[in-house]
């Protein structure tokens, strides 16, 4: 029982600093090359499309 | 003008650094993942059910990506207090929170499989049942990749997690010293 809550006590601990941990990630600036490779996609696929419809 | 699930694809950039970055623990390789996992995602939406969670079908591209990677490579890419590790600032905090700088260390200890779980289900607020199906493995493999994670961050994590422990309120506090004093019978 006391190991029992004992090892609750550790999971909460260890899930709430992986939490914090990935929250910091999480919050960091997503780079440009992401969102510029992004538009780009998306440019190609816009003029795929118009050819298509052409 | 139809609906492109594809512009939901940004919403998803952040949490996929943050997948990419916990399973490499190396910030420019885990960049080069997000990038190959958002070209893979872009030409294969038709794989992409709509309706059904996004960011799961981008952690498997991610993931997939990176074992295959791993397999090319004939090995694991162990980056144990690596760059990632070493160029975060650390906030040494006394209120709970573990030093950061151990626990980076402590969990890039942990093997991939296990990283991972931990991060799907401990962080990112997957159920066992979804992270199984990313992962490609039964529920009861993520329920004891996940334990055994966490047994092996508190196993390493010992003295940080004696402070931790320390700091929690009186009550628990209470309960816990006392379970450790109290004597069987």
């Amino acid at each position: 029982m006391a190991q029992d809550r004992n090892k609750a006590r550790q999971s909460q601990v260890i899930d709430d600093n992986l939490k914090r941990v990935y929250q910091d990630m999480l919050e960091e600036k997503v780079p440009d090359r992401f969102l510029d490779l992004l538009s780009q996609l998306k440019g190609q696929q816009d003029k795929e499309t118009h050819g298509d419809a052409k | 003008m139809s609906v492109d699930p594809r512009d939901e694809i940004v919403q998803h950039l952040p949490a996929l650094r943050a997948f990419a970055l916990s399973l490499t623990r190396n910030g420019a390789l885990a960049d080069d993942m997000v990038q190959d996992s958002l070209v893979k995602a872009w030409t294969k939406i038709d794989s992409y059910e709509p309706g059904t969670n996004m960011r799961a079908w981008l952690f498997t591209i991610l993931r997939n990506t990176y074992y295959s990677n791993r397999r090319k490579a004939g090995r694991e890419v162990a980056d144990v207090d690596g760059v990632y590790t070493a160029s975060l600032s650390e906030k040494p905090a006394h209120d709970g929170r573990l030093q950061m700088s151990d626990f980076h260390i402590a969990f890039a200890k942990l093997n991939d499989e296990q990283r991972e779980a931990l991060i799907l289900v401990g962080a990112s607020g997957f159920s066992y049942e979804e992270a199984a199906e990313m992962c490609g493995v039964a529920v009861g493999t993520i329920k004891s990749r996940t334990n055994r994670a966490r047994s092996r961050l508190a196993e390493l994590m010992h003295l940080d997690m004696d402070e931790a422990l320390e700091m929690t309120d009186g009550a628990t506090l209470a309960v816990i010293s006392g379970n450790r004093t109290a004597s069987v019978g």
